[in-house]
């Protein structure tokens, strides 16, 4: 059994140019990560009869909608015969997910994916502002938190990490064991926002944004975009590069779509998504040769490690005491690019583009040495996760 | 309606009405269904658990314990001078339902999952926040 009936594969990929306050519209960057999606996959704009979006024309703070489809449809005149965008759905890849079921029954051929935030540029006068003058009272899913001084998700996702490290013993260490491989990966980044090396003082010892976060556990608003071509199988042959299935996907959610009343505060949707996505695939956690794993805050990390299945759950601390278990030339690498927290905030698509382009091993520096054939790509955090294995045979 | 300095009030709604204003009769108001009996946060006019349309706010104790907690040392807002404590906290009727909310009166280097905590309101504009502090025997 595979996702869509295994008629949705991803042909090509591409990215904008990345960076800190680079001063382009989050339209702009849209569009140049399409066209390098587009030319990547070895298509034109012509052969594109569908697109997907995340999150689409929501109310958010600075520069987080970087580009609706619509933008980029009039922008480039597309013909679509098929188009979605949403924030209600499984994170950040739940309507890339849905374009490959669109694929799969026949509504479109090939289907342009896309993510773009200039959080950065936007933000320029600080975050605090951006979140917090968006309108006069806190309404929606800010209503119960925001009033109490709970702002940022830095506050609502804390408070997880902290009951996980209450109940199981994960420590600051073993969470910055885990920050700093992943920046030492995105010194082999070029488009990585953040390549220092970083010292285990250094990560210690930085600004606590709320514990148990410090500045290096959160990611970093950045200008960019990333897009994703997902095209239908029988579509795909004699393209530029060998079509990656979409072997597996997960998306479920079984609690209330909330921030503070899951069962168990100690797992996350994460749990729920990769649950829903193991029962559909021949393989298991100990097949995967890599991962992506979302780390928009390093705990997210953390949960999708244990949600996968790749440490037990409460028992990602010893698993990360281990660094062979996910440095670049170890067992299972994770987030090979520097992940959000030093490459970048893309928003998770930045970890799809990643599994793809080693997969295809076009990873440059950072290329995983070892034969890689199946990617485990999780994104999301709190009550949003979406999850796939991307294999390549 | 006007905007206290340096802070984010709540967009009070039919469901909260209750819960926001509670307090200004010193009484902690949530949803809770008639029919099965659960409690439910925040307020919505059924019932997750059982799917009764019949909730209604009753007044809870006001007693909880912290669940969990996060130490916020940024400067979101004036009226919240760092370091403040956010925290989730169980109700005492109801295990599992949670408030999240920031504890006050409070040595935050003695905060601990489990501490007892009762409800303190924070009256502003047209709402009383409800605030904990730890229980003091």
């Amino acid at each position: 059994m595979t996702f869509v009936e295994d008629r949705a594969v991803v042909t090509g990929v591409g990215q904008s140019q990345i960076g800190r306050r680079i001063g382009r519209t989050g339209v702009d960057l849209a569009l140049e990560a399409a066209e390098r999606a587009v030319a990547h996959a070895g298509l034109t704009f012509d052969d594109i009869d569908g697109i997907a979006s995340y999150p689409g024309p929501v109310a958010a703070e600075g520069g987080f909608v970087g580009a609706t489809t619509h933008d980029i449809r009039d922008a480039f005149g597309l013909r679509t015969r098929w188009h979605v965008s949403g924030v209600e759905t499984s994170g950040q890849i739940g309507t890339m997910l849905d374009a490959a079921a669109a694929v799969a029954s026949g509504r479109a051929t090939h289907v342009l994916c896309f993510r773009s935030v200039w959080e950065a540029t936007a933000q320029a006068s600080g975050r605090a502002a951006a979140l917090t003058t968006k309108s006069a009272r806190a309404g929606g899913h800010s209503e119960f938190r925001v009033p109490f001084g709970a702002a940022s998700p830095a506050n609502w996702i804390g408070m997880y990490a902290q009951r996980y490290m209450h109940e199981f013993g994960l420590t600051r260490e073993q969470i910055g064991k885990l920050v700093i491989n992943t920046r030492k990966n995105a010194a082999l980044n070029p488009n990585a926002i953040y390549r220092d090396p970083m010292t285990m003082d250094d990560y210690l010892n930085a600004r606590m944004v709320s514990w148990p976060f410090g500045l290096y556990d959160c990611d970093i608003p950045a200008d960019g975009a990333t897009a994703v071509i997902v095209s239908r199988r029988e579509a795909a042959d004699g393209l530029a590069n060998p079509a990656i299935s979409i072997e597996a996907a997960g998306a479920a959610l079984y609690e209330r779509h909330s921030w503070d009343q899951r069962a168990d505060l100690t797992t996350m949707a994460s749990h729920d998504a990769t649950a829903s996505m193991w029962e559909t695939t021949k393989f298991t956690a100990g097949d995967v040769d890599f991962a992506t794993l979302y780390d928009g805050f390093s705990y997210l990390c953390i949960q999708w490690i244990e949600s996968f299945g790749f440490a037990e759950h409460g028992k990602v601390g010893p698993f990360l005491d281990d660094e062979d278990n996910y440095r670049l030339e170890g067992r299972l690498p994770i987030n090979p690019h520097g992940g959000q927290l030093s490459a970048g905030r893309l928003h998770g698509y930045g970890f799809v583009h990643e599994a793809c382009v080693q997969l295809w091993r076009q990873a440059g520096d950072r290329q995983i040495a070892k034969d890689v054939e199946l990617a485990a790509v999780g994104v999301g955090g709190g009550p949003e996760a979406g999850c796939m294995l991307l294999h390549l045979a | 309606m006007a905007q206290p300095e340096g802070r984010m009030l709540p967009e009070v709604t039919p469901d909260s009405r209750e819960f926001w204003t509670g307090g200004f009769e010193n009484e902690l108001r949530i949803y809770r269904c008639q029919a099965c009996r659960q409690w439910i946060h925040p307020p919505v006019g059924a019932c997750w658990k059982c799917r009764s349309r019949d909730v209604a706010p009753e007044v809870a104790s006001g007693r909880a314990t912290v669940a969990a907690y996060s130490i916020n040392h940024h400067p979101w807002f004036p009226a919240f001078p760092p370091p403040y404590a956010v925290a989730a906290v169980e109700l005492d009727e109801a295990p599992g339902v949670r408030l999240t909310t920031c504890l006050v009166d409070v040595d935050i280097a003695a905060v601990e999952v489990g501490m007892p905590v009762e409800v303190v309101f924070d009256e502003q504009d047209d709402v009383a926040l409800p605030l904990f502090r730890p229980v003091t025997a």
